[in-house]
């Protein structure tokens, strides 16, 4: 690695499905630590983006690194190093909580004392000490988001990918995640996290937003608002997304 | 390390598997059901023929062959006449199965010997198993008659009777030749269906991405979805051998080791091609159309209810790419005629190469990534 601060690096990565191009050369480099917003339209291309770095997804074209290994070549081990919750939710809701958590830990390579531990901690940390033997499927849907956060987490994998992750999800749990998510980063872990809540993207680092497979902006939220002279990024999203030529 | 994770991959299945209210009907209704009804119902024995005789001899001989007929188990007489016409409205009327008409002066012609004794058989070929068996039984019947008459009376007989024995199914009980093949039935269902749906619906759910997005290699990953089912398998065959005995009293005559070695083989073949079916389609109802036209295949040319000897020869090639074609024949072997694994070594091996061909393949086709 001749850069070690930049734990995700892209370049001109195309993903076309048939004549349809989803995701149309980009290029951005994540560094460490960071909490890296990944903004754009609904079929902007965001989560097509995403699959790519994780490892679901062959890119058609271009270039890039996830914690130091290839995307095209080196995908499982990216998989050793990444935690991804993806935008629908998929733990095993016949499962209870820790039964699902205990099973993604062993996968990831945990002792069972690793496991404990991290349990116990997250337990506490989500609030969720009287429902670690509840069926995932029965808990309500803003701690089953706090609980697919935990299951990418638990592991503290370098980077850990979030798609939409507090859609449906009340106010006050939204404010809760994103303090998790803050403490995710201060143990390390550089987040890159899409969103469609742009009160949110002013919590990140950086951020991207994406029109019609294109990055068509990214800055830190200050120098983003400056530059398209608006006081919210909410008002940098819409004179951004209005240059979106494709339909939905 | 590996272990552990497949441990805990299995552990999952069969969390789920309890939550399921499906599975224990499916492992433990679905074969008593299978095995206690359909040996019953699905039967190609032949009771009960109706026979519409035409008596124009009149003689001591046609009402004695005509008694015999009637004292035959199977068979019941329910028309007597001197008209044909009438006999055979009898026959379009649905009534009766089997004419047989004899002859003027039968029982003279057969006393004198002269060869030309003959009893005319007409049988209805709507329904051709029973019109064939009838027409045979009634042949029979009136062969046995002859042969007693004849010895009572002193007239040898114009042409030599021909006795024959079923050997392994002496009383061709119809039974005896179903239930080992049911057992092939619940496996193709089980192993075939079960996993493959297992596997889809963790598509639907969309849970299989949570587990590609992790480290865990393919090849644990589908050991995990075929493992229970392989255990779910033995208990079926364990079920279906146990009733086999205590309804039916029939036994294996040969090793009961051949029989599991055979439906551990045949369970891997089939989970394999469900996975692989599985792994190329996105929805249940996919995989459910695709298994479904294999397994009509499978039912239909597998020797389970016709015998292959009589495919037409371009047929009869087709079949050795059949699976169960080579499972049916170890199961029945082993079970009728007690034939051991070495005798049987060409069906074994055919069903380990296709259990490792198929099970190679559905681990490759499942891909973590598009």
């Amino acid at each position: 690695m001749d850069n070690p601060k930049k734990v995700i690096s892209v370049k001109d990565l195309t993903k076309k499905f048939g004549s349809f191009t989803a995701v149309d050369h980009i290029s951005f480099d994540v560094t460490e630590g960071e909490i890296f917003g990944f903004l754009g339209a609904n079929g902007a291309g965001k989560t097509t983006a995403m699959r790519m770095l994780c490892g679901l997804s062959y890119p058609t074209s271009g270039t890039g690194t996830v914690a130091g290994f290839d995307i095209t070549t080196d995908a499982e081990d990216i998989k050793r190093n990444i935690g991804y919750m993806s935008q629908k939710f998929s733990l095993y809701s016949n499962l209870t909580v820790i039964e699902n958590l205990r099973l993604f830990s062993t996968i990831y390579g945990m002792s069972d004392k690793e496991f404990k531990s991290a349990s116990e901690n997250l337990f506490k940390d989500l609030e969720m000490e009287d429902m670690r033997t509840t069926l995932v499927g029965d808990i309500p849907v803003g701690w089953r988001q706090k609980l697919a956060f935990a299951t990418a987490t638990i592991h503290t994998p370098k980077v850990v990918f979030l798609d939409e992750p507090t859609g449906g999800v009340d106010p006050v749990t939204r404010r809760r995640f994103w303090e998790l998510i803050y403490e995710a980063s201060s143990k390390g872990m550089t987040i890159f996290v899409t969103t469609h809540y742009l009160d949110e993207a002013e919590y990140c680092n950086r951020v991207s937003i994406m029109v019609d497979g294109k990055i068509s902006a990214l800055d830190n939220p200050t120098a983003l608002k400056e530059k398209y002279r608006a006081t919210t990024m909410d008002e940098v999203f819409r004179i951004v997304a209005k240059q979106a030529k494709r339909e939905e | 390390m590996k272990l552990r994770i497949l441990a805990a991959l299995l552990r999952k299945e069969i969390i789920l598997m309890r939550h399921n209210p499906l599975m224990p009907k499916v492992i433990f209704m679905m074969p008593l059901m299978v095995m206690l009804i359909i040996p019953l119902v699905a039967n190609l024995d032949v009771k009960n023929v109706n026979i519409a005789v035409v008596d124009n001899d009149m003689s001591q001989l046609s009402r004695r062959i005509i008694a015999d007929i009637n004292a035959a188990e199977e068979l019941s007489v329910i028309h007597v006449s001197q008209s044909h016409s009438a006999a055979m409205t009898e026959i379009e009327n649905g009534n009766a199965d089997v004419l047989l008409t004899i002859p003027f002066n039968y029982a003279v012609n057969f006393a004198s010997a002269s060869g030309k004794a003959s009893v005319d058989v007409e049988a209805n070929g709507v329904n051709a198993t029973k019109g064939l068996l009838g027409a045979r039984y009634v042949t029979e019947s009136v062969a046995a008659t002859l042969s007693a008459f004849s010895s009572e009376t002193g007239i040898s007989l114009p042409n030599a009777s021909s006795s024959i024995i079923y050997r392994y199914n002496p009383t061709l009980d119809f039974k005896n030749y179903m239930i080992p093949a049911l057992m092939v039935v619940l496996l193709i269902i089980i192993c075939g269906f079960l996993p493959a749906l297992n596997l889809v619906s963790e598509k639907e759910t969309g849970t299989i991405e949570a587990m590609n997005v992790t480290p865990v290699s393919r090849t644990i990953f589908v050991l995990s979805k075929l493992i229970p089912f392989w255990v779910i398998a033995i208990i079926v065959v364990t079920i279906g051998i146990l009733i086999g005995r205590f309804v039916y009293g029939l036994a294996p005559a040969g090793n009961i080791g051949a029989i599991y070695l055979a439906a551990i083989l045949f369970s891997l073949t089939m989970s394999g091609l469900g996975l692989t079916i599985a792994n190329s389609s996105s929805t249940m109802l996919q995989t459910i159309f695709v298994m479904f036209a294999f397994i009509m295949i499978f039912q239909l040319m597998g020797g389970l209810f016709t015998p292959i000897a009589s495919m037409p020869s371009w047929a009869q090639l087709i079949t050795y790419i059949i699976p169960p074609r080579y499972f049916i024949e170890i199961m029945r072997s082993v079970y009728l005629k007690g034939a051991s694994i070495i005798e049987l070594w060409q069906q074994y091996s055919a069903l380990a190469i296709f259990a490792i061909g198929l099970l190679s393949i559905s681990a490759v086709t499942y891909k973590k990534r598009s």
